[in-house]
């Protein structure tokens, strides 16, 4: 069990081109021990790189990471008591599965009875005791992958499993066994736990709390529903749902902000954030599940054009164009869609204020 | 819509047949063909059934040259095989130094076949060549139109000089294929550099090591230009492989029909050889 802590962390593949590059840029997290954590973000937005970083198979160009408040990073991976499962399942393919499991304990000197209890308990944990003896060539994906997370269980010393998208090449209706079997395991062993994805449900059904990285940063760090009722910035509100937040761009009035002829009210506190702000960058945002919409008039509900109906089963998407914006709400299963013109209104307490992208609270918070 | 079934697709796998024909299988034949006749003239010949057959197996020329062959075969492919992989294994993985070596390495595979063997030939002799000069100056008594041992050595040495490059080019390119990940689980189970080799990289060379075998094999086992350049198959009759001994019957002497039974033996040795290769290296797979 670890506390991983990184501080003042950045990292930029090559340092002496004319412009570095950073594909982490500058971040303090921490993630507590024994958690489940998910870090959640698009291709490319450097959430492999923190991963193989905490690992140590990467060396960051600036800042520190510290296991428990010791610095390790000049500790190499196979001396930070930490397990990674990489994207495609990795095992020793001319060895048994019993070997596969038990390479990391001969690698350490362990005694044979050491290493035949220590497999036996795993292999009966991941279900793998019938395939034992099988060369690990021929085992399938999900399996492979089970062996290739249990080389990580098997040692006692491991104090962190780190996950690189470990369910890409997973049969559909097996992902959800084996997310399952992970969590099962988190509860078990009580390990820290760190699942990089790039699958708002894999990271929500797994982690306790979600690390929303963008752009080389953690833009947010909370719990799924956090994430979803109070995204910290507009790539959260857009990348989190399913479709993301409706994001509008305002420009300041009297009372508030406007977006066209529409004003919207703003609370005391994000009024003078407003009033404080240089910045000509404010949005308002929405989730679609929280829109309202009516089909006939009624009392502050804008008038907005009906543009298509999306079908989704259990529920429908309805795009509405309100001025130059389109604004998606989801309606509910038995809601009369529609036709034309609708009349949709946003709560107050789910309307979203950022100014340069940051979400802005709506009353002080000083706790 | 119905489709009507017809047997039309032959007509489009004669050509490919016809090419074959030509190419292997026409001259195969007229190979068996000598074999099982004596032949004096266009209008006189004998069948003579499996006498040349019987004859050849009791050639003790034969019997020589082909235990001269397999030693040199083995020899071969004992050198070539674990240089290659030491070779492949040592070049730089990217960079410009990675592109030096393998155009060094390429270097000796676009030489022609009497080139190599002329080249080896100036360059082992005491007089005028720099490495029979050197190892005679070194005091070492080294001269292969003489010392049937010297012979060996320097065919050999031609031999791995001029392909094992092939089997190191081989090598690098299924190493490249492996990812890094491989690579990195390793690390983290704490595996020792040799486990790495055994355990991730000898596996995954598999493919490649077993075309590099099979070819190493069948180029070795045919040998012909470079010993009959270098030395010519002796000292005496020394370095005369199985290639030469063939020849010598069939253009030399004009004995076509031992020289075809020689040939159909000869091929049968090859398939037979490198199917028990390709077996042995494959047989687990799958299991």
């Amino acid at each position: 069990m670890a506390e991983i802590q990184l501080k003042s962390l950045a990292h930029c593949y090559d340092k002496q081109a004319d412009e570095p590059l950073y594909a982490i840029r500058e971040m303090n997290h921490v993630w507590q021990k024994g958690g489940a954590y998910a870090l959640l973000g698009p291709s490319g937005c450097g959430k492999s790189t923190l991963l193989n970083i905490i690992s140590g198979l990467l060396e960051p160009s600036d800042g520190e990471v510290l296991f428990d408040g010791v610095r390790v990073n000049d500790i190499p991976p196979q001396e930070r008591n930490i397990a990674q499962v990489f994207q495609f399942p990795v095992v020793y393919d001319t060895m048994t599965v019993f070997d596969n499991l038990a390479f990391p304990l001969r690698n350490m000197g362990a005694s044979k009875a050491k290493v035949q209890s220590k497999v036996g308990e795993i292999a009966e944990i991941l279900d793998l005791t019938a395939v034992l003896n099988k060369k690990a060539a021929n085992l399938s994906a999900d399996e492979k992958q089970k062996v290739s997370m249990g080389r990580g269980l098997v040692r006692d010393d491991v104090s962190a499993i780190l996950f690189d998208e470990p369910l890409t090449v997973i049969d559909p209706h097996l992902k959800w066994k084996l997310r399952r079997k992970l969590k099962q395991i988190h509860e078990q062993f009580n390990i820290t736990m760190v699942y990089v994805t790039h699958d708002q449900l894999e990271a929500s059904t797994f982690a306790d709390k979600i690390a929303v990285m963008y752009n080389g940063q953690v833009v947010q760090f909370g719990t799924p529903r956090e994430l979803f009722e109070q995204p910290n910035h507009t790539f959260v509100g857009y990348f989190i749902g399913s479709p993301g937040m409706n994001l509008m761009e305002v420009e300041r009035c009297e009372q508030g902000v406007c977006f066209g002829p529409q004003q919207i009210a703003l609370s005391p506190v994000e009024m003078a954030a407003v009033n404080a702000s240089q910045s000509n960058n404010l949005k308002v945002g929405i989730r679609p599940e929280f829109v309202h919409v009516w089909d006939k008039p009624n009392g502050d509900a804008y008038q907005a054009e009906v543009l298509f109906v999306e079908d989704l089963g259990t529920y429908k998407i309805l795009s509405l164009k309100l001025g130059e914006q389109v604004i998606k709400a989801r309606l509910q299963e038995d809601q009369r869609v529609p036709q034309q013109h609708a009349y949709i209104s946003f709560p107050e307490q789910w309307l979203m204020l950022y100014i340069d992208e940051y979400l802005v609270a709506k009353e002080d918070n000083h706790d | 819509m119905i489709k009507p079934y017809t047997n039309k697709a032959w007509y489009l796998v004669l050509p490919v047949f016809a090419l074959v024909a030509f190419s292997a299988i026409i001259p195969l034949m007229t190979v068996v063909n000598y074999s099982i006749q004596d032949i004096f003239d266009a209008n006189t010949r004998y069948f003579v059934g499996t006498e040349w057959y019987r004859e050849i197996l009791n050639d003790t020329r034969l019997h020589d040259s082909l235990v001269r062959q397999f030693i040199f075969s083995g020899s071969v492919l004992l050198i070539e095989i674990p240089l290659g992989i030491l070779v492949a294994l040592m070049m730089p993985a990217r960079g410009p130094g990675s592109v030096v070596c393998l155009l060094v390495l390429a270097l000796p595979l676009l030489v022609p076949l009497n080139v190599v063997g002329t080249i080896w030939q100036i360059f082992g002799r005491a007089d005028i060549g720099l490495f029979g000069w050197a190892l005679n100056s070194l005091g070492i008594n080294y001269n292969y139109a003489a010392n049937p041992m010297d012979a060996w050595f320097t065919v050999l040495l031609m031999d791995v000089w001029h392909w094992t490059s092939l089997v190191a080019l081989l090598c690098y390119s299924g190493l490249r294929a492996i990812p890094d990940a491989y690579y990195q689980a390793a690390r983290i189970d704490r595996a020792s550099n040799w486990a790495v080799f055994r355990f991730i990289q000898l596996p995954k060379l598999k493919n490649v090591l077993l075309i590099g075998v099979l070819l190493r094999f069948m180029d070795s086992f045919m040998i012909y230009t470079e010993p009959f350049v270098l030395t010519g198959g002796g000292p005496g009759n020394s370095t005369t492989f199985l290639s030469q001994t063939l020849t010598k019957m069939a253009v030399g002497q004009f004995d076509i029909g031992p020289a075809g039974a020689f040939s159909i033996i000869y091929f049968l040795i090859i398939l037979l050889v490198s199917w028990l290769f390709y077996t042995a290296m494959t047989h687990n797979d799958g299991k």
